[in-house]
């Protein structure tokens, strides 16, 4: 081969037609391109389908509805009831006529059967007779009752439960539903906030519209208690050291090593080192706020000494160096002067490991924080940290496993709490970042 | 405002012209970074563009086979033609543009290929050889071209980046030949290799006159001075001189080119 | 709160210690802190830290080491015949702690007197019933050895706590007084406590160790248990696994093969949907987004990674298993039993991986020198084609990591696997099938009513030290990769 073979098709083909070479590989460029947009648009897509399939299932969670109806217990009727045997029984008869007059009152022609409103709103005469033998002053008084409606009442009204897919049984007949359409007519069934979903109680496994995550969420605020004042100080300690201080040794390598696979190391793993470690060896109390946040500190410090180590970094060695220029000892200078520089950086990357564990549930599984059912809330300070308590991601698992299908929405409300919770430590996360950013 | 000297018609008369600027203004987002710029390059010849760091002259090459495209912040302004035709066309495909004027750049960029893969990148890319044997006969011919053909004919399928610094530049020079442009640019080619490396590549560019228009940047004047026909000074954005290359050196009209030739600017 | 109070004791001496430490320095130097050798300070916290390190260390040893003890202790006086046929020692002494907190608690809200809840015999009182009237929680009735061994445990305990007491405020004031004798002027104050500091560095920095140490020694501890109670090559190779839920039965089949393919099963689909997402993310928005399209979606896809896996779990259960019945199962193509299936957790999952992949993938194409890609334009190269040929291959061993890493998340994943794969271990090829894996069922071993010491309990260990190993395995392969590939560039 010379060089004038490589010539003996001088190119001379003008740049502003473009030929069908390049043509082919510009559509390629192009299906290449739309690929990647794909690929972002699925990857939205998905998160789309995800917080709008929380927001649509979480939202009834916060609603209630419930049965308002004004009612007045006469003198005569009071004395009457007192009287009886079945008090309660008694007085939930009065009441129940009383619904039925109003009924009957706005011309809706619907028989109010006894039976049926049991069922629509469980046994309520108990209710009733304690409102008046607290408040005697009232009998006589016209008084407006608001009634949480079963769960199921719930369910109709968000669609959950249809006339179609409703088998009668003992808690919902077909035959309520008109009742209730009824009762809706006349403004009686009026659907409310619901506050007990955010401060009460998780309810037993037979009362799902009861149930709420008030007190799980004290659960988590005692372990986020535990994790932030251990591995804070550990984490900025043990970052300060391996920063530092720390000769290029063994031990030091085995340190690093270390961190950086305990970051990867599978979460229910940490579970079942809180269970060996601190429940079967320490006997520390099972489903304590104290042995979760144990487990979630362990789990979270590699995140915080990684993101803590990264800030400490990013001060220049000559603030360093001019402290230890004016005859500052080393310890002097990093906390007078390295530590308060990094301290930004450091509270953000530390909210950001809380986050992680705030929303962290397969080790808590292992230590006895699911299956708990946290009635209560904890008496005081300590027991806030011993006693057996659940937690927000535990709560929400411990809905989701039940077998009653009206603690799904249970579960999806806990979660727009905790994506709340989480939301809100981002952006103080975010907040400090954008606030104390510091370009050298 | 600077009066660009009158470097005449008759100096590039001589030979076709391959490239022609006129009025090429470029901005970096708000910074100016080259102002109304005319420069003929010709066929055949190696032209070097010289000046201080920070001159513009390595945009201004960048200009030349549209690789500006790929910051985005670049305008460019102005014309700029290869044979008549202008590059920034709508219809001009920028692809199409560089498999006719390629590219060497100042550090060596192998790929993380083989030899063979390396110099075949671009044929392959391009279509220009119909079978296996086809693109053996391409690769070999380049790496000759590119005089490094001896040092590596044992080793064709050895990663690229295990040559020396000298030999991966070559390589580069090789690699950019078997896309057979019309037009070489040479982004300081020699700036990162040793004096022996770097002599080898200026021989190598030489050679390269014969067949190509060849636009080379450099920080050094001696080099300048030694490869090529025309010389252009770039100072703070402007073409302050193009002349013939001696001329440049030995007789400058502009009293900044002779500043920056007799080493007191820059 | 003895406890607390005893904390507060030797709180209140060290800050005791600081303030008369640093006062006897100063007076030593005639009031003139520039004779001292160090700040007035360093001297305080000198004494300070010599009352709180020693004393609070011992109460923390004696913390962990009395229960231990005192357990032992118990539970080798428990005469044998007071452990029923079918029990254990271990399930007998959870009996006597359960009883001995029940006594504590009722002396507490002042139900039982002292005297009476150290003497009671069961044989005469009806403790079972005044307990459980006290509100505790008594499962089996109370009897006398049991009673015994309670009042013999409550009784260490009270001991212990005195002894505790009076060693740690020994030793605080020890401290006080060794601290006090040093407080001189010429005492180098600031570089002991400098030294002190710094072995509280050391200390926090070897948690990590101490904590690898704590997994390690956990899982082979239990693992070793339960080999000799189920052989290991039936865990190994066994290729059926179906506990039995009595209890101490011998009829457990605990393979572990199916809970492996199920893991592994899992995790391709997975990385199926998770790799080729998020590597042509990366490239878009590393390649070809402007700088806007890039600060909006890429902390967008990054929300994704912040979501806790139990939402994830929750869609997978009630969003995306429903969907895809509804596509697949009996009204569909019928292919599909139930919503809990293999394809079911792998897509959450793989959903959940894809701002894991594409952040990793992103970090490493930019790694990938601009020379490199102007070499490609230089010679009339297209960006796919650059990308395709030359950004990919280069950075290929750093992506490999990457989907290492990926991987070994999704092996490690626990809730959306337990929410939405299902709970049957099978071997079978039908992604739509319920599959379950090896995290899964360590959940449903340790959080069932087995005994710990039975088979089908300790075998969530020997599943847990095969995930672990696993799973480290592959991130210091995957980071030995990475950190390759890195100085590759550096």
């Amino acid at each position: 081969m010379t060089d004038a073979s490589m010539h003996e098709t001088p190119r001379k083909s003008s740049i502003h037609t473009i030929d069908a070479r390049t043509k082919q590989r510009n559509a390629s460029e192009s299906r290449f391109k739309a690929y990647g947009i794909a690929a972002i648009a699925l990857g939205l897509f998905f998160l789309v389908v995800l917080f709008v399939s929380i927001v649509r299932s979480g939202l009834p969670a916060f609603t209630k509805t419930v049965v308002e109806v004004e009612f007045t217990l006469t003198q005569e009727q009071f004395e009457q009831a007192e009287s009886q045997l079945m008090k309660t029984g008694a007085y939930q008869d009065l009441f129940i006529a009383g619904i039925q007059s109003q009924l009957d009152a706005r011309n809706i022609d619907v028989q109010a059967d006894p039976a049926a409103l049991e069922r629509l709103l469980g046994k309520i005469g108990g209710d009733i007779r304690a409102f008046y033998s607290e408040n005697p002053g009232m009998v006589g008084e016209p008084h407006v009752f608001g009634l949480s409606a079963s769960s199921r009442v719930d369910g109709y009204f968000n669609g959950r439960v249809t006339r179609e897919t409703l088998v009668d049984s003992r808690f919902l007949q077909a035959s309520d539903l008109d009742l209730v359409d009824a009762l809706f007519e006349a403004g009686i069934i009026k659907s409310a906030f619901n506050w007990g979903f955010i401060t009460g109680a998780d309810s037993g496994v037979d009362n799902p519209g009861g149930a709420g995550i008030g007190v799980s969420v004290v659960g988590s605020f005692f372990m986020m208690l535990v994790v932030l004042v251990l591995s804070l100080p550990i984490g900025v300690a043990a970052s300060i050291y391996l920063e530092e201080f720390a000769p290029k040794n063994r031990w030091t390598d085995l340190i690093e090593v270390n961190i950086s696979n305990l970051a990867a190391v599978p979460s229910i793993v940490f579970g079942i080192l809180g269970l060996a470690v601190f429940i079967q060896f320490m006997h520390l109390p099972q489903s304590a706020p104290l042995v979760g946040g144990l487990v979630l500190t362990l789990m979270t410090l590699p995140t915080i000494i990684i993101s803590t180590r990264a800030s400490l970094k990013s001060v220049p060695p000559s603030i360093r160096d001019a402290a230890l220029g004016v005859g500052a000892s080393k310890m002097q200078a990093v906390f007078h002067h390295v530590l308060p520089l990094a301290m930004p950086g450091i509270l953000t990357g530390t909210i950001i490991g809380l986050a992680q564990a705030l929303g962290e549930t397969a080790p808590l599984l292992l230590i006895g924080m699911v299956g708990f059912v946290a009635r209560g809330y904890p008496d005081g300070f300590v027991g806030g940290f011993v006693e057996p308590n659940s937690a927000m991601p535990a709560q929400i698992y411990t809905w989701a496993a039940r077998a009653d299908a009206s603690f799904y929405d249970k579960a999806w409300g806990g979660i727009i709490v905790l994506l709340v919770f989480l939301l809100t430590m981002n952006i103080i996360a975010i907040i400090l970042r954008r606030r104390f950013e510091r370009r050298w | 405002m600077y009066d660009a000297p009158h470097y005449t018609e008759r100096d590039v008369a001589q030979t076709d012209t391959k490239i022609s600027a006129k009025g090429v203004q470029v901005y970096y987002g708000d910074t100016h970074a080259i102002k109304d710029v005319d420069v003929e390059i010709a066929d055949k010849t190696v032209t070097a563009f010289i000046g201080p760091s920070g001159c513009g002259k390595s945009t201004f090459l960048r200009c030349l086979n549209r690789m500006n495209d790929t910051i985005d912040i670049c305008r460019v302004q102005g014309d700029i033609l290869l044979d008549g035709e202008d590059i920034y066309d709508r219809r001009v495909d920028p692809v199409q543009l560089r498999a006719k004027v390629g590219m060497v750049f100042q550090k060596p960029n192998p790929f993380p290929k083989s030899i063979y893969d390396n110099i075949a990148y671009g044929p392959r890319i391009h279509g220009l050889a119909k079978n296996k044997a086809d693109l053996d006969v391409i690769v070999e011919k380049s790496l000759r071209r590119g005089a490094i053909w001896d040092e590596v004919k044992d080793r064709l399928q050895a990663p690229g980046t295990g040559l020396s610094g000298g030999q991966q530049q070559r390589l580069c020079i090789a690699r950019a030949v078997a896309t057979e442009p019309e037009v070489l640019l040479m982004d300081e080619p020699c700036s990162a290799l040793d004096p022996i490396a770097t002599a080898q590549v200026e021989e190598l560019i030489d050679e390269l006159r014969r067949d190509y228009s060849v636009v080379i940047v450099t920080h050094s004047m001696q080099q300048a001075a030694r490869v090529s026909q025309k010389t252009a000074f770039f100072h703070l954005g402007n073409l302050v001189e193009y002349d013939d290359t001696s001329k440049i050196f030995t007789n400058p009209e502009d009293p900044r080119t002779e500043s920056y030739i007799t080493g007191r600017i820059g | 709160m003895p406890l607390l109070w005893l904390i507060g004791i030797v709180l209140a001496i060290a800050v005791a210690g600081y303030v008369i430490g640093r006062k006897r320095a100063l007076d030593s130097a005639g009031g003139d802190p520039r004779n001292l050798h160090s700040l007035p300070s360093y001297y305080g916290s000198n004494v300070a830290m010599k009352v709180v390190v020693p004393s609070v260390l011992v109460l923390l040893v004696w913390l962990i080491v009395q229960p231990i003890y005192v357990g032992s202790v118990v539970s080798g006086a428990l005469p044998d015949r007071a452990i029923a046929d079918g029990s254990s020692r271990d399930l007998v002494m959870a009996e006597v702690r359960r009883t001995a907190d029940g006594l504590n608690n009722a002396v507490a809200q002042g139900i039982m007197t002292d005297e009476e809840a150290r003497d009671m015999r069961a044989d005469f009182t009806d403790v079972t019933q005044r307990l459980k009237d006290a509100g505790q929680i008594v499962t089996s009735e109370v009897t006398q050895p049991i009673l015994n061994a309670a009042q013999q445990f409550r009784a260490m305990n009270a001991t212990g706590a005195i002894a505790m007491a009076i060693v740690v405020t020994l030793l605080a004031i020890g401290g006080l007084l060794w601290g006090l004798k040093e407080s001189e002027k010429d005492f180098r104050a600031r570089n002991t406590v400098e030294q002190g500091v710094k072995a509280l560095l050391i200390a926090a920095a070897s948690i990590a160790v101490l904590t690898t140490v704590g997994i390690v020694l956990s899982l082979i501890f239990n693992t070793y248990e339960f080999f000799k109670l189920y052989p290991w090559y039936e865990f190994f190779f066994g290729t059926t696994w179906s506990p039995s839920f009595s209890g101490r039965g011998g009829s457990s089949e605990l393979g572990i093969i199916p809970l492996l393919w199920g893991t592994l099963y899992i995790s391709i689909v997975a990385l199926a949907v998770a790799v080729p997402i998020g590597l042509f993310a990366a490239i878009y928005l590393s390649e070809y987004a402007g700088p806007k399209v890039r600060a909006v979606a890429k902390p967008l896809l990054e929300v994704l990674a912040g979501i806790p896996t139990i939402v994830y779990g929750l869609f997978a259960l009630l969003t995306v298993g429903p969907m895809l019945v509804s596509v697949f199962g009996k009204e569909g193509l019928g292919i599909m039993q139930s919503g809990t299936a293999v394809m079911t957790a792998g897509l959450v999952m793989g959903i959940m991986l894809i701002p894991f992949v594409s952040s990793l993938s992103d970090d490493i194409i930019n790694a990938v020198p601009q020379a490199m890609r102007d070499g490609s334009y230089g010679l009339g190269a297209t960006k796919s084609e650059t990308i395709k040929q030359v950004v990919l291959p280069a950075a290929l061993p750093g992506i490999v990591g990457a989907i290492l890493l990926a991987a070994s998340r999704a092996i490690g994943e626990t809730m959306i696997v337990v929410l939405g794969a299902g709970a049957a271990a099978r071997l079978s090829l039908n992604p739509f099938e319920a599959m379950t894996t090896v995290t899964a069922k360590i959940v449903s071993q340790l959080t069932g009513d087995a005994d710990f010491a039975s088979p089908e309990a300790l075998v969530a260990f020997a599943l847990g030290m095969t995930l672990f190993v696993i799973t480290l395995g592959l991130n210091i392969f995957a980071l030995y990769i990475v950190r390759k590939y890195r100085e590759q560039y550096e």
